[in-house]
């Protein structure tokens, strides 16, 4: 079986981000860029599905200027085959990434697609299930655990109770949580050996897609600043503060 | 202007997210209507028609609905969403499992876990985990909205005089099956709607040291979290996690135990009206945004704390 996964070039999740003074965006300017945290997770359980013997392949796919090819690099070290990415002048929103994807799909004919479930700039969390939603599969997403028999996938999910197992019939769409597995690093001989893997780069027209861009982001603005708090010396003191003080006890 | 706001609901009670999205849509203006979809669910459609400000709740009642599967109800929310010129749920797993598919099959962006409503158009919400703030304009027809349900005061349950009106309308597929689920049971109040919420992180140490933790919570009727390290390191269910990936509250009380305070924890409780920080390192990230901040072993303190309260 073939499996596509997508991912994301992204702010690295360490960096405490600032806004530009003129509040037209985050300053991304020299600031350093990472595979999501979510997408490692993908890509690691593609490559676990590699392992185990139950894929073939491994697809990856990014979207985005020529920049991406070092999240595909990355990607391609910690195991995926093969590496397309789409060359588009900045980054799409969730839809059009979807419609990109699904054209991905459509010329690759993946069994499985693997989303991370949000990225960790815009927060989304949209396009595997737009993905789904466009293609006409099933999707598990919030993924935990995934096992694939029978021409089925069963995703346990993280849901907001607690756990839900659902079971889709392939092709499907799973996106990953935090908790489905602890993505591995890359070694410096897979390093090398990825840069001479190949990492194929098509445009949208190739995939016949026209992206659009329907929201318009108007403002970015710091949160509100809390105000700075004080030290209490022993539980006492933060006893009657948290009643006389604060009264919220 | 009409709005459709899609309910949360286990198929017996109104979740009370449903609520606070009802308050958000208020706030856009313009007529309300709630689709109930689920199985045997007439009692939540009879509970939410006497909700504030509902002009009719929408019932659709079908097995096929009972697990509120992606598959199905974005189908049927994406079929009378043409109607509507928002369509708004709480963006809670459940809704965002499954609005996204609405907006697609609507050919329509989607804006995520909106903290305000500017105009009928213009919405802030939260980006790089709440490190940023966005205010965008949608120029799509149909507005797909989720509602982080912490940024909005719940509308009132009673009052209202909505009508119910049944439809059979039956969207199903064979391409995905509801298998089970493991739902953890708690007395204590539900995390993302507690008054007061006590959380504890890698400073625990392990699952059975977070009684300290539970019996301080039973005693304020509070709920218990925890960061994602307490999560990861298995002290405690993924379902507890509070951050920019868990869940997002937003309490009167928060106190933080053995939580230096990451970023990604502090995107899902830094609204909390007063927080108060336990750690034995001052240097810890947490105390920067802690109203009260005490510098101590939470093994002494919190049995202290136990006793006093």
């Amino acid at each position: 079986m073939k499996i596509l996964v997508a991912v994301k070039r992204v702010i690295d999740y360490n960096v405490k981000v600032r806004v530009k003074p003129d509040q037209s965006d985050v300053d991304l300017a020299n600031v350093k860029m990472a595979l999501n945290p979510f997408c490692e997770i993908a890509v690691e359980e593609a490559v676990r599905l590699k392992e185990a013997g139950t894929a073939d392949e491994v697809v990856v796919v990014s979207i985005g200027p020529k920049a991406v090819q070092e999240q595909l690099r990355t990607a391609l070290a910690l195991g995926a085959d093969r590496a397309i990415q789409v060359e588009t002048d900045d980054m799409p929103d969730s839809l059009s990434a979807a419609k990109i994807l699904k054209g991905v799909v459509e010329r690759e004919e993946p069994d499985m697609i693997i989303l991370g479930k949000q990225s960790i700039d815009s927060d989304n969390n949209q396009t595997g299930q737009m993905l789904a939603a466009l293609t006409d599969m099933p999707q598990g997403t919030f993924a935990s655990k995934v096992e694939v028999a029978d021409g089925h996938v069963s995703v346990t999910r993280e849901v907001d109770g607690g756990l839900q197992t659902v079971k889709l019939a392939l092709p499907a769409v799973v996106t990953t949580d935090l908790r489905l597995n602890e993505p591995r690093y890359a070694s410096l001989p897979n390093i090398m050996k990825a840069k001479r893997k190949p990492l194929e780069t098509v445009s949208t027209d190739d995939l016949d897609v026209s992206v659009k861009r329907t929201v318009k982001l108007l403002k970015v603005e710091s949160p509100a600043e809390r105000s700075a708090g004080v030290k209490v010396a022993d539980v006492d003191e933060l006893v009657d503060k948290l009643k006389n003080e604060a009264k919220v006890l | 202007m009409s709005i459709l706001v899609v309910a949360e609901h286990d198929n017996t009670a109104v979740n009370p997210a449903t609520l606070k999205t009802l308050a958000a849509a208020k706030a856009i203006g313009g007529d309300i209507d709630v689709l109930v979809a689920g199985k045997d669910c007439a009692t939540v459609a009879d509970e939410l028609a006497k909700a504030e400000g509902v002009n009719k709740v929408v019932l659709a009642d079908n097995a096929v609905y009972e697990h509120q599967l992606a598959e199905n109800v974005s189908k049927l929310v994406a079929d009378l969403g043409n109607d509507y010129s928002h369509v708004l749920a709480p963006a809670t797993t459940t809704g965002k499992n499954f609005m996204p598919r609405v907006a697609a099959l609507l050919d329509v962006a989607q804006i995520s876990d909106i903290i305000a409503v500017e105009s009928a158009d213009t919405f802030k919400r939260p980006i790089y985990a709440g490190n940023a703030i966005a205010t965008v304009q949608a120029e799509d027809a149909i507005k797909v909205i989720t509602v982080r349900a912490t940024a909005f005061d719940a509308v009132a349950s009673e009052g209202g005089s909505g009508s119910v009106e049944a439809i059979d309308a039956v969207f199903d597929n064979d391409k995905s099956e509801f298998v089970g689920e493991q739902l953890a049971e708690s007395e204590r109040p539900e995390l993302t709607a507690a008054e007061i919420v006590i959380s504890g992180g890698r400073g625990m140490q392990n699952g059975e040291n977070f009684k300290l933790i539970e019996d301080i919570a039973d005693k304020l009727g509070a709920a218990v979290g925890a960061s994602r390290a307490a999560v990861d390191a298995g002290f405690v269910p993924n379902d507890m996690q509070v951050g920019q990936t868990g869940k997002i509250v937003a309490p009167q009380l928060y106190i933080a135990v053995g939580i230096s305070g990451a970023i990604q924890h502090l995107a899902g409780m830094k609204d909390s009206k007063v927080i108060v920080a336990i750690n034995k390192d001052e240097e810890a990230p947490i105390f920067q945004v802690a109203d009260y901040g005490l510098v101590a072993d939470l093994f002494e303190v919190l049995p202290e704390l136990n006793e006093k309260l």
